[in-house]
């Protein structure tokens, strides 16, 4: 194997990931900065930075993978996490903004006026935080591993240090450019070698899998190879009644646990207003929609070129690996530098948002406290807190169970779906939540689909019904977590924050509108 | 954003137990004025409720009914159309227009009926300078 390709790209990355930090440095210099980037961040360019914060290792390499092993049902993924951004845009995009808040325990403090409440928010933060960050980790040393033949611990530790440095020395503002740049990154990184693939497949006389009879869009690599073509092209998982309840519980999850996700929504405070932040997210879905038009092109791709990549279980590589099998020579290793470049932006993008976020909830409630008498101060706070963010679940990946990219990702949306997503809707358009119904629904939704998704990561249970609602628990977790979170609210109706009424007045209204904003 | 940069301020983290001042306000007697403009708000509230949930309807119908159609007439998954199988077309390529049209339409009507708020409140209430400052932050 060849591995000068694959280290030059991951230099190169590197390299210039620390050097727009570096520059990005020159404007960060208050805690506001580190935050928010003092919310001055335009559309445009907020867009492309959630685009990038946001496409991690689960789009870029897990998606083809899935495709490729399991078919069209797989679709569901980048559909939900676009879908995901819809629905945050019409519930929660511009009243978030308008709250003021800095993180999700902030404005969970600020809506309930409760100290448990916001110590909930912030525990939840960091264990969603993890999870998410735990298999950006590990496709890190997948990637190095499958592209340079580097040990396992080599990826972990390198983007684990990159993050670091440019967290703690930039903060916010200058992972801002970061992530701006690294979503073009990722996108030319994944389009461009895909259509020198197809242009190959179409000269190759657009093999199926080897079969004749090809199709005329790169979508179609269905061939008649696979025995189970039949199930590959139906948008459903197997099983009959249990495929159907896996789809849509997939679908609840994706739909309703980005907004959940405490990198997507800490982004959202660095817009300037409520309707920057409406616009923002309209940039992003088409940023989206973009970049999960190609993944399908591998999926298919790797039907016709490399279907033993998926017998060997190993389809996670499969956006990695195709260049070469595809185009052997000099061709392949050039495509080859280019997507292990895209995959190191994705590792590099999302745990630099997810660190950002994870700091910015563990400094404010544990580094910045006062200690002994002694008390850091913000910028202290926040760069120890970034060291604890982005140690823990590095450490985390190097020596714990190798598990899933796809699986812990989606056990992250799950949890995110399960507690956050009722709790900032129920927030945001209902006067009548009261601090104990949000707690009791965050601990039910959370307890509920964390434990159900932990016994699926490390329990063999018996296929059937009870292991389907442990894989999925979203379809009934955030039902459940809603109805605690409202029967408990219902039942504390004399609690409830006596501003609640003029804090949704605030959270509606436009901010150059003359009424005075509560 | 600016063309003249803001003071930069430092901030250390949220002030805690803030109040918000609303109490305050409501434990005053609201005069007509007031009263019209709680009128106009509430209206402005479910305006965005109401497209909020007009614009979710349409993305369930749609999106959420796939599953079921597959699930009641598997046949439709070996359709396919220039040789694409329908499930990838619909889910690999046409589902991405119609959520960017969805939003489009969502962002075009909610700052429409905003505008339609300011331009109700600026015609009756006397303009009141917000308490919050200018951008309406209350850092």
């Amino acid at each position: 194997m060849n591995a000068a390709p694959g280290i030059v790209a991951i230099v190169l990355v590197t390299v210039a990931t620390l050097a727009i930090g570096t520059w990005g440095l020159r404007f960060s210099r208050t805690t506001s900065d580190f935050f928010v980037a003092s919310r001055t961040v335009r559309p445009g360019l907020n867009a492309s930075a959630i685009g990038g914060e946001y496409l991690s290792a689960a789009s870029f390499l897990g998606v083809a993978g899935l495709l490729l092993t399991f078919g069209a049902d797989m679709l569901w993924y980048p559909v939900g996490w676009t879908a995901g951004y819809l629905v945050l845009l019409v519930l929660v995009a511009a009243p978030l903004r308008r709250s003021g808040a800095y993180t999700l325990p902030d404005f969970a403090e600020a809506r309930l006026g409760s100290r448990r409440v916001r110590s909930t928010c912030s525990l939840l933060v960091v264990v969603i935080g993890w999870l998410y960050l735990l298999p950006q980790f590990q496709g890190a040393g997948l990637t190095l591993t499958s592209a340079v033949g580097a040990p396992g611990w080599v990826g972990p530790v390198i983007v684990g240090a990159v993050v670091l440095v440019n967290v703690s020395s930039g903060g916010m503002r200058s992972i801002t450019f970061v992530q701006a740049f690294q979503y073009w990154l990722k996108l030319t990184a994944l389009l461009v070698p895909a259509a020198v693939l197809v242009v190959v497949w179409l000269g190759d006389g657009r093999p199926t899998g080897g079969s004749s009879g090809g199709a005329a869009g790169a979508d179609a690599g269905a061939g008649p190879a696979f025995p189970d073509l039949v199930s590959w092209s139906q948008p459903l998982a197997e099983g009959g009644g249990q495929g159907l309840y896996v789809t849509y519980s997939l679908i609840a999850a994706t739909f309703l646990g980005t907004m959940g996700l405490p990198h997507v929504v800490v982004r959202f405070y660095t817009n300037p207003d409520g309707r920057a932040a409406r616009r923002t997210t309209l940039v992003v879905l088409v940023l989206l929609s973009a970049f999960y038009l190609v993944p399908p092109v591998y999926g298919a791709l790797g039907r016709a070129y490399a279907p033993a990549l998926a017998a060997a279980g190993r389809s996670d590589a499969l956006v990695l690996e195709l260049p070469r099998i595809v185009l052997p020579g000099l061709g392949g290793d050039v495509l080859t530098g280019l997507v292990v470049a895209g995959a190191f932006a994705a590792f590099l993008s999302t745990s630099s948002g997810l660190s950002i976020a994870v700091a910015g909830v563990l400094s404010q409630d544990v580094t910045g406290r006062a200690w002994g008498g002694r008390r850091l101060d913000g910028v202290t706070a926040f760069r120890v807190a970034a060291v604890v963010a982005v140690t823990v679940p590095c450490a985390v990946a190097l020596l714990g169970p190798e598990v899933g990219v796809a699986s812990t990702v989606g056990l992250a949306f799950a949890v995110a779906a399960s507690t956050f997503c009722p709790l900032l809707v129920l927030g945001i358009w209902w006067p009548g939540l009261t601090a104990a119904g949000a707690v009791a629904g965050l601990v039910v939704g959370g307890l509920g689909s964390g434990t159900a998704a932990l016994v699926t990561l490390l329990v063999d249970v018996d296929p059937g019904w009870r292991a389907v609602l442990l894989e999925q628990p979203a379809a009934w977790s955030v039902p459940l977590a809603v109805g605690v979170m409202v029967g408990t609210s219902l039942l504390t109706r004399a609690s409830r924050p006596a501003h609640a009424g003029a804090f949704l007045v605030r959270l509606h209204t436009p901010e150059e509108s003359a009424y005075p904003r509560g | 954003m600016s063309e003249a940069r803001p003071p930069r301020v430092r901030v250390t983290g949220p002030p805690r137990r803030r109040t918000t001042g609303g109490a305050e306000r409501a434990r005053r007697d609201p005069g007509p004025d007031e009263r019209l403009a709680g009128l106009y708000l509430r209206s402005l509230l479910r305006e965005q409720l109401w497209l909020a949930a007009r614009t979710l309807l349409v993305l369930v119908g749609v999106l959420g009914s796939l599953p079921l159609l597959f699930h009641l007439a598997p046949s439709l998954g070996h359709r396919s159309w220039l040789g694409v199988p329908l499930p990838w077309l619909l889910l690999g390529v046409a589902a991405y227009p119609f959520l960017v049209g969805l939003a489009w339409l969502y962002v075009r009507r909610a700052e429409r009926n905003e505008v339609a708020y300011g331009d109700l409140v600026r015609g009756t209430a006397p303009a009141a300078p917000s308490p919050d400052g200018p951008e309406g932050d209350p850092r």
